[in-house]
């Protein structure tokens, strides 16, 4: 059938035409919640890489001279272990300015019992690796401790996978909504309909051309709710992402969306519209089902 | 006329080799669980006939009509169209047999948002008809049925009469092979019964099978060659289909 005369035929389905500003809302929100999960995704990958494979040790000595002997010969130690990239000891000053926060300037004081710290970047970045460091550490200084970085951050980096996990569920509750008021908008429509649909049955009409006549529709008004949405959404997104940058935090600049991130932003709009339609002719084909 | 409906002979007049285009044996038809609305009722309509369905409002007419053209299925009995079990048809096949009916509904049905123009067009693009074939046909169906000049009008700006003809207009451009029209002159003035008459009468002669539904008993003797069936609370009294009117009563 000529696709002017189906949109004249459905010309005043009021239920229909808020469709578009059902579509516009939800897919602004899904956006956003999208975006959301995927800002949060990349940190958490980015703070993955960055704190994996990565060691400190501490030397625990009352006596400084004591402690810096030990340190030395630990770190000749690591130097030699093949699985590691680079070991550095943190100096005084780097420790003091650690320290600060806490203690002042008293955290300057040579006779102040603070640990020699070395950072230790590995080479492999399995557990083999890390036990081999730790064995190799301890068999210089029984005392000293090896922390894992990633065991530091690891309820940082949790929070964000279940912040990740939310924004998808949210993302999957809208879809979820949203079909739902498609099916609703589709059964309003059925009804307001119903005589003229008898009518193109009666005319030797097949549910799916009559499924057609609402799928259309439904996918147009999707279309423009989904781009006013859209765009809404993703002007916010920007808004936030330079705001985000602005801030200058290490651990929020992980917060940002790569290409791949923008594109499937930008593709949720098209997903959605295509679950409208498809709601719309799953639920029309099923109700003319009951018709004779 | 008969120059611009010559169209629509061709598809009906393929079918008058076949004798019996429609039989209906002991039909019975009941809705929810209710009394029987229609009661052993059969009757066999030949391919090119024109027959008249009358009876007293309530006699079940309407009912009959809605068996015919498919749009109910009967509670007991055999229906037979075009040769093939109705009653057992499956529902995908439904709609192949209903655009080889036109169908004339008592309240015309028109599609209020479409023109004359496109809800004549209508059964043609359900159809799958090609947009540039649709033109000539429905062009020629407006001429007529006199309303060229009405084409671009909506459902609501016409009147009864007009209104009429565009469903009957609708009816019958896809050459179908059985025109059902139910109180096609229920709304119209005597006059405008009389033309649409003419009209019903002339796709028969084109060899269209019509079946009308009228309670009308002035028009019934305007078709000569036509046959009756008399519903009476839901049973036909002339099984044969072949009364003339007025009819004879068993009990006379």
């Amino acid at each position: 059938m000529a696709r002017s005369t189906d949109r004249r035929v459905l010309d005043e389905v009021g239920g229909l035409r808020a469709m578009t500003w059902v579509m516009a809302i939800m897919l602004f929100l899904t956006m956003l919640a999208a975006a959301l999960g995927l800002g949060t995704a990349g940190a958490a990958r980015l703070l993955d890489r960055q704190l994996s494979g990565r060691l400190t040790v501490q030397i625990v000595e009352g006596e400084p001279a004591r402690r810096d002997a030990v340190a030395a010969r630990v770190l000749s130690a690591l130097r030699k272990q093949p699985g590691v990239a680079r070991a550095t000891p943190v100096d005084r000053a780097e420790l003091t300015r650690l320290l600060s926060p806490w203690l002042g300037s008293d955290g300057a004081d040579p006779q102040l019992p603070v640990p020699a710290m070395i950072d230790i970047d590995l080479a492999d970045q399995d557990d083999a690796a890390i036990t081999r460091v730790t064995a190799a550490v301890h068999a210089v200084s029984p005392a000293a401790r090896v922390d894992r970085h990633e065991r530091w951050m690891s309820p940082v980096s949790d929070f964000m996978t279940s912040l990740t996990w939310l924004a998808l569920a949210l993302v999957l509750l809208m879809a979820g909504a949203t079909a739902a008021v498609v099916v609703l908008a589709a059964r309003a429509g059925l009804e307001a309909h119903r005589p003229t649909i008898e009518v193109m049955h009666m005319l030797g009409s097949t549910d799916l051309q009559v499924a057609r006549l609402f799928q259309r529709r439904i996918a147009l008004d999707a279309t423009v709710g989904g781009i006013a949405g859209g765009l809404a959404a993703l002007g916010v997104i920007a808004i936030i992402g330079v705001r985000l940058r602005m801030l200058g935090s290490e651990l929020l600049s992980g917060v940002m969306l790569s290409l791949i991130d923008w594109l499937l932003l930008v593709c949720l709009p098209l997903g959605f519209v295509v679950l409208a339609t498809l709601a719309a002719r799953v639920t029309i084909v099923r109700a003319l089902r009951r018709t004779l | 006329m008969r120059k611009r409906i010559g169209a629509l002979g061709t598809r009906a007049g393929a079918t008058t080799r076949m004798a019996n285009i429609v039989q209906f044996e002991n039909i019975g038809l009941r809705y929810g669980t209710g009394a029987e609305t229609l009661s052993d009722v059969s009757f066999t309509l030949r391919s090119g006939a024109f027959y008249f369905v009358t009876g007293a409002s309530g006699a079940g007419k309407t009912s009959l009509l809605k068996l015919l053209y498919l749009a109910q299925r009967p509670s007991r009995g055999i229906i037979r169209l075009f040769g093939e079990d109705a009653v057992l048809l499956p529902r995908d096949r439904l709609p192949g047999f209903r655009r080889r009916i036109g169908v004339v509904f008592q309240d015309f049905r028109l599609v209020p948002h479409l023109s004359a123009w496109d809800n004549i067009a209508l059964p043609l693009r359900v159809a799958g008809v090609p947009e540039a074939d649709v033109e000539q046909p429905v062009r020629e169906m407006l001429a007529w049925v006199g309303l060229t000049e009405r084409a671009h009008a909506r459902p609501a700006t016409l009147s009864g009469g007009e209104q009429q003809r565009v469903a009957i207009a609708r009816a019958v451009i896809a050459r179908p092979e059985i025109l059902i029209a139910d109180e096609p002159t229920g709304n119209v003035d005597p006059d405008m019964a009389e033309r649409l008459l003419h009209l019903f009468d002339s796709l028969n002669k084109l060899g269209t099978t019509v079946v009308v539904a009228t309670h009308d008993f002035h028009l019934l003797n305007r078709i000569p060659h036509a046959q009756m069936m008399r519903l009476d609370r839901g049973r036909l009294l002339d099984p044969t289909g072949s009364l003339r009117y007025p009819p004879k009563r068993p009990d006379s």
